[in-house]
């Protein structure tokens, strides 16, 4: 797990489920839920958190300001 | 070996929903562009400390309700009317940030002369122009923006330009106006995009200080329930077939 | 000084923040006024010539959000224009003034005076039930007068208010003593007296949004409960009239605007005469003078109403005396004005002959 420096964290029933964050996410790391949330829609999660950046890309496409990134300063990544 | 539970701790925080934001679950269909909009609108907001300062006009749209989501002052104008209101607003107020938010058939239909005019007298206001080719609100009929060939409800064999006119360029009409001192033309499909929509907002709002006039942001936009696509679906087709025709980039800076 | 030179004074005297307007004949001379005097320099005001009366009603919705004072004025094919913008302003509760001096119609009309536009101005006009305050001037002194006067009631129930006033007013030149000149509200002063306004939202208070749109049906009847409980209490409150030589009188004429001041000189020639018969002018249109007028009802045989138009208010004056007294209608259309011998004649014929 030595590559992980950046996590996200998805507000579940804000979320509609519409996939954009997935898309735009560089390193593969979202995925939609196979549950829904309580609106019924399938939420996004991290699917592979070892892999996120904390590049910010899906919290930048989210039309509905689902996702908190957190990125860990360079030095603690290594 | 590094938890997720060790990197979501406050000290790593690098992007949270603005403050400007209401806690207002928003109306809009699952990826619809007004929301990455109005996300972009209460950062700049917030950045520029304003939130005291400025005012906002909604439109008669789907963005009709902007102001549930936009924690500040608001004016809901009658359709098309948007620009006609702020320069009411901005006249007896010059020291306040006062913007549009408006949708095609909004400013390019039935409030064309309010715009125009507007940005013919140069009236020191921001117009976000959400450019989405259709009428999303009432269901996807033409707009005024619809290309030529693309399907609504009101043409659903195509807009053909010998029954229903052709698709309007209203950022490069209001370019031409001297009362405009910047005109650019922006997406929000990419996190690149947004980034650049953002900046472009954001000089919006600061022209407001330099007194020059108009600053319009139009963002190309997509309406995937009227379109009848999915989100991303919707966005490849904006790329592949809107900005053709509504070619990205600053048509006026000055 | 003519009546709508008189606006234009009053305006800038009595603190007006902003003017917003596009030129039409009879009343353009409020806009020129303005212009020439300039005061921007001077007091402060804000008065800009828009592209059309959809943009000027809408740059008054925009300025009377901010709670500040702000009027347009124009005539009937402007004032039309103006209807959805008037809805909205009122659906969404805040005060303005708007100055209709009326020429005749229906369509471009004539540039001649009329008082055609009362349905239209006293019944809604756009859509929704919504209701106006009105005032009606019959003098020069009152165009002036008057302006402040639909500011106060504007402010006081956070309602439009309009000036009907028409061509011969607005063109008529009349001596006229104006009020002194009074600072405009200051920004403090405006979120002290107007919380409600768009001024820029603060920490001690939620959002200020001024919208007419209540999506869901029950809080839309609910506003419309609010608005009509306002309507009923200017109703009680705020009824404003004159009457002439009604004391003795065994007949009426009810008239208002420009009508009025003609029927003063009818209601004379009568006098002189021998016939017994009084005037009551309503002033305020809306609240209209129900009680008063129907209290004459158990006095009175007849009652004559004079109208620049085809019949328009008398409708409400009916309404007034509920069937116990006769009430005729005599009117000129289409800009022509009657004269007072004509109206004299008609009340004899009408109403005493008939
Ligand atoms: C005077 C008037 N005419 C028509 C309508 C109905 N109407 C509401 S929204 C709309 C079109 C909105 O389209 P657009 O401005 O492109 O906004 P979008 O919903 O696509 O964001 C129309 C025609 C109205 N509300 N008022
Ligand atoms: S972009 Fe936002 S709303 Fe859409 S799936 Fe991702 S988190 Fe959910
Ligand atoms: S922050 Fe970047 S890497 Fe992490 S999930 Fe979001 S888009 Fe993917
Ligand atoms: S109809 Fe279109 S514009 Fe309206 S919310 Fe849905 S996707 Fe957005
Ligand atoms: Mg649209």
């Amino acid at each position: 797990m030595g590559k992980v420096r950046g996590a996200i964290v998805v507000d579940i029933e804000r979320c509609k489920g519409c996939g954009l964050c997935v898309v735009a996410c560089p390193t593969d790391t979202i995925v939609l839920a196979d549950e829904v949330n309580g609106k019924g829609y399938h939420y996004a999660k991290m699917g592979n958190p070892e892999a996120c950046t904390g590049c910010t890309n899906c919290a930048m496409v989210c039309p509905d300001s689902c996702i908190t990134v957190y990125r860990l300063k360079p030095e603690k990544s290594k | 070996m590094i938890d997720v539970k060790d990197i979501i701790k406050p000290e790593n925080l690098v992007f949270k929903k603005s403050k400007v934001l209401t806690d207002t679950p928003m109306h809009y269909c699952p990826g619809c562009s007004h929301g990455v909009v109005h996300n972009l609108i209460a950062e700049v907001i917030e950045e520029m400390e304003i939130q005291e300062t400025t005012i906002g006009v909604a439109p008669v749209g789907c963005s009709v309700f902007a102001y549930n989501y936009i924690d500040i002052d608001w004016h809901e104008a009658a359709h098309g009317r948007a620009p006609a209101v702020a320069t009411g607003i901005k006249r007896l107020m010059p020291d306040k940030f006062v913007f549009t938010y408006q949708g095609d058939g909004d400013l390019a239909a039935i409030g064309t002369a309010e715009t125009i005019h507007a940005c013919n007298r140069g009236e020191n206001i921001t117009i976000v122009f959400i450019n989405n080719g259709i009428y999303g609100m009432t269901g996807g009929q033409m707009a005024p923006t619809t290309l030529e060939g693309m399907v609504a409800s009101t043409c659903p064999s195509g807009r053909d330009h010998a029954r229903d006119g052709y698709p309007i360029k209203m950022s490069d009409l209001v370019a031409q106006l001297p009362g405009t001192c910047y005109v650019t033309r922006q997406a929000v499909h990419t996190a690149g995009a947004v980034r650049k929509a953002k900046k472009a907002i954001r000089k919006a709002f600061e022209n407001q200080k330099r007194k020059k006039g108009v600053s319009l942001v139009e963002v190309v936009s997509t309406c995937n329930s009227g379109w009848k696509m999915s989100p991303v679906d919707a966005n490849n087709w904006m790329a592949e077939n809107m900005f053709p025709f509504y070619p990205l980039g600053d048509l006026k800076d000055e | 000084m003519k009546g709508n030179e008189a606006i234009a004074e009053a305006a800038i005297r009595y603190g007006v923040d902003g003017y917003f307007g596009y030129p039409i004949t009879p009343q353009s001379e409020v806009m020129e006024t303005l212009m020439a005097m300039r005061p921007w320099e001077t007091t402060g005001m804000v008065v800009l010539q828009a592209e059309s009366e959809v943009a000027s009603i809408n740059m008054l919705y925009g300025g009377a959000g901010s709670g500040k004072r702000v009027m347009t004025s124009s005539s009937s094919p402007g004032i039309s224009l103006m209807q959805e913008g008037i809805s909205y302003i009122a659906g969404a509760e805040l005060p303005c003034v708007i100055v209709n001096v009326v020429r005749g119609g229906p369509g471009l009309g004539t540039i001649q005076p009329s008082q055609s536009d009362y349905f239209q101005a006293v019944k809604g006009g756009g859509h929704g039930d919504y209701k106006l305050i009105v005032l009606a001037p019959s003098s020069v002194q009152e165009m002036a007068d008057f302006v402040g006067l639909a500011f106060d009631l504007a402010f006081k129930y956070r309602n439009p208010a309009m000036i009907l006033s028409d061509g011969v007013i607005g063109q008529m030149m009349e001596k006229v003593e104006l009020d002194e000149y009074r600072p405009r509200w200051t920004d403090e002063e405006i979120i002290e007296k107007n919380p409600w306004a768009a001024t820029g939202k603060k920490p001690v208070r939620g959002q200020n949004i001024m919208t007419s749109l209540h999506i869901q049906a029950v809080d839309q009847e609910n506003v419309n409960r609010r608005l009509q409980a306002k309507y009923k209490e200017m109703q009680e409150k705020e009824v404003r009239y004159e009457t002439f030589m009604c004391d003795d009188a065994e007949y009426l004429i009810v008239a208002f605007g420009s009508a009025a001041r003609i029927s003063k000189k009818s209601v004379e020639l009568a006098r002189e005469k021998g016939i017994k018969v009084g005037l009551l002018r309503p002033i305020t249109l809306f609240p209209f003078p129900y009680k008063e007028i129907g209290s004459y009802a158990d006095q009175i045989k007849g009652i004559l109403v004079p109208e620049m138009n085809a019949g328009q208010m008398i409708e409400d004056v009916k309404l007034a005396v509920n069937g116990k007294v006769d009430v005729e209608h005599y009117g000129r259309m289409g800009g022509m004005i009657f004269s007072p011998d004509e109206v004299e004649n008609a009340l004899e014929e009408l109403i005493i002959g008939g």
